[in-house]
């Protein structure tokens, strides 16, 4: 039996019904909190091994035959995103513990991350399309309360921008299957696999191609429909930012990564330019907005845009070195980019702003050169020095790119790496270098830092640097995946078994 | 709101809409109906309880605290959705028993029904949990006091 498969699922939301049963207790809620997201850890890693062993694990709710019911079919690179998304919510929970101030903990806060962490993994394990709509919807609710939990007035104005336009992609999302269901009949993704090759109605399949990249497009915060994104992120407690950076975009690059590999193969005549001039732009237009913010958060926030071009751009390359590439780069990104935002949640608590431009309490290195240093790496991995992930994420990409001649777009990634790099040493000079001036002692003792924050960020930097030195093997991983990514048929015939002549 | 009118109706309308509630639930299995809708209903009989008489007085006769409520309706369906595993079949699959009641005959009790109670719970407890909310903040003076318990 394959119940394992619905696990990643069933943890969480067991998870979120009993801290809620248990709303009276903080304490309960937290230790729930940690031993669920650690025990998914556990069993995400539990599923990829048995993808990696057995090839694309299915399972069949209700026991219905596909295509007539809902299936969740776990292929590498869907059991790839469990583990990176359950790392991030183990990361987040623990981190909570003292990150998370008592008022939110006692408002369900803890349920609601539960309730988040079954929304990302049932999208990424899910093999209907409308049931991704569903998990899309799930994971949506649970972050509009979480970015609005607290009240605060920058809160509420930033859940405003990103409630609006995240409904509005759903709505498109929604007249997307709508379509699609009208013309083709099934939802089944392995289903509309097979209808969409053989189908004849080439103008319908480009509109639906369009609409479901403009949909996921909102969410995964591409050219030109990112602006929510950096209006938002800043503004919810530095837990709650952290996993949102780390995992909510990256579901839309799922969904674009699935959509696009699976149901509308990459078109080179069309998809692919279209899909090129979208990155290039989604990583130029991220790393400059980046250059001119002063808030530590505003700035991560328009990297994520930035650093979403490059996933998207080895899908647009399409190649299976390229393919292999954007896999391996939201392995090192979703990690990098979420300890970054738990990071900046650490030197607020010891400078007291999250303002660069201004000194602050005290230097972050002067009180605390471990974090400082701990910050160093994935910081440096994000610009993509070596060894660390970033660098070969970055170099499977601009290789990709250089193999079938695509010039500009690699120009392009690689200047953005560099602005990457000033972005960085920005921050690292103005919040973690400069101080307040030496002669003032300071009277006001600096709050210390509980140690239940600071592990959680020492995991997922030495996570960063292990990456960096097993880039072989984790690569090896990656390109597997791809190449699962690539044959549809086998995706197919694993879920609807092989193709008949002729079907009904 | 304070009408005689509007209470003794609600005396009556109460016991009306949750026996109703439940019917719509029950024959949800083969014709319109179901957990969810019925949910609603009965989520529609403690509303008007709370705007005939008084949202703290809605949450006395609830017994529980809402939040305890909606969890245990989430376990209820969770447990529906694991019996599948636990007899050898795929997660969600229904599990069927006969049950034979003395003078009545067999009755068929299974899964789905469970599921749907756990979604019929759920959907009460979040439902009124919003209503009274939004009625509480309406009477609470513009104070914190609407903070006092879960929203």
């Amino acid at each position: 039996m394959s119940t394992l498969a619905v696990l990643p699922v069933l943890l969480p939301l067991a998870a979120a019904a009993a801290s809620t049963l248990l709303y009276r207790s903080l304490r309960a809620q937290r230790v729930i909190g940690v031993v669920a997201t650690s025990s998914l850890v556990a069993v995400s890693l539990m599923l990829f091994l048995r993808v990696w062993d057995e090839g694309i694990v299915v399972v069949r709710m209700g026991d219905w035959p596909s295509p007539i019911g809902i299936s969740f079919v776990v292929d590498l690179f869907g059991a790839i995103m469990v583990v990176l998304a359950s790392i991030t919510g183990a990361a987040t929970a623990l981190y909570s513990v003292r990150g998370i101030d008592k008022e939110r903990q006692s408002f369900l806060y803890f349920p609601l991350l539960h309730v988040l962490l079954m929304g990302v993994c049932g999208a990424f394990l899910t093999g209907d399309i409308f049931n991704l709509y569903v998990w899309f919807e799930v994971l949506l609710m649970s972050s509009f309360v979480l970015l609005a939990l607290g009240n605060e007035r920058k809160q509420l104005e930033g859940a405003i921008k990103y409630v609006t336009l995240n409904l509005m992609s759903s709505a498109l999302f929604l007249t997307a299957i709508g379509i699609l269901y009208g013309t083709f009949g099934t939802l089944d993704m392995a289903d509309l696999s097979r209808r969409l090759a053989s189908t004849e109605r080439t103008g319908v399949v480009t509109t639906l191609s369009m609409l479901f990249l403009v949909a996921f497009g909102i969410k995964a915060a591409i050219f030109p429909l990112f602006f929510w994104l950096p209006a938002s992120y800043h503004t919810p407690p530095f837990a709650v930012s952290a996993i949102f950076a780390g995992l909510l975009t990256k579901v839309g690059v799922y969904a674009i990564i699935r959509v696009f590999t699976l149901m509308f193969p990459i078109d080179p005549g069309f998809t692919r330019p279209l899909l090129l001039f979208l990155a290039a732009m989604t990583m130029l237009t991220g790393v400059l907005g980046a250059a001119a913010q002063h808030e530590f958060r505003r700035v991560l926030s328009f990297h994520i845009v930035s650093q979403i071009g490059y996933m998207l751009l080895g899908l647009a390359l399409a190649t299976p070195l390229a393919l292999a590439g954007s896999v391996f780069y939201i392995m090192h990104h979703i990690v990098v980019k979420a300890n970054l935002f738990f990071i900046a949640g650490l030197a607020d608590r010891i400078r007291g702003t999250s303002d660069l431009r201004s000194p602050g309490r005290v230097s972050v290195y002067a009180r605390a050169p471990l974090i400082a240093l701990v910050f160093f790496i994935p910081a440096m991995s994000l610009a993509g020095i070596p060894p660390l992930s970033g660098f070969f994420a970055k170099l499977v990409l601009v290789r990709a790119g250089l193999e079938i001649g695509e010039w500009a777009v690699v120009t392009v990634a690689l200047l953005v790496s560099i602005l990457t790099l000033y972005s960085m040493t920005k921050i690292w000079a103005e919040a973690f270098w400069k101080g307040p001036d030496r002669n003032e002692d300071e009277p006001e003792s600096v709050e210390r830092v509980p140690p239940t924050m600071v592990l959680p960020v020492a995991v997922l930097a030495l996570i960063t640097v292990v990456v960096g030195f097993l880039a072989g093997p984790l690569f090896g991983v990656a390109t597997r995946a791809a190449d699962q990514l690539l044959d549809r048929e086998a995706y197919a015939e694993a879920v609807l078994g092989p193709e008949r002549g002729s079907r009904p | 709101m304070n009408s005689i009118i509007l209470r003794t109706a609600t005396r009556f309308l109460m016991p009306l809409i949750l026996v109703f509630s439940v019917v719509i639930m029950l024959q949800g299995h083969n014709k319109p109906g179901g957990g969810f809708i019925g949910g609603l209903l009965a989520a529609a009989a403690f509303s008007l309880h709370a705007l005939a008489f008084d949202p703290r007085e809605t949450r006395a006769a609830l017994r529980f605290d809402l939040r305890t409520i909606i969890a245990t309706g989430l376990l209820v369906a969770l447990g529906a959705g694991i019996a599948g595993p636990l007899v050898g079949k795929p997660i969600f699959t229904g599990v069927w028993t006969v049950v034979a009641i003395p003078g009545m005959g067999e009755i068929h009790l299974g899964t789905p029904l469970l599921f749907d109670l756990g979604v019929y719970i759920v959907v009460i407890g979040i439902t009124v949990l919003m209503v009274l909310s939004l009625v509480e903040q309406e009477d609470a003076p513009a104070s914190s006091s609407s903070k006092q318990e879960g929203r």
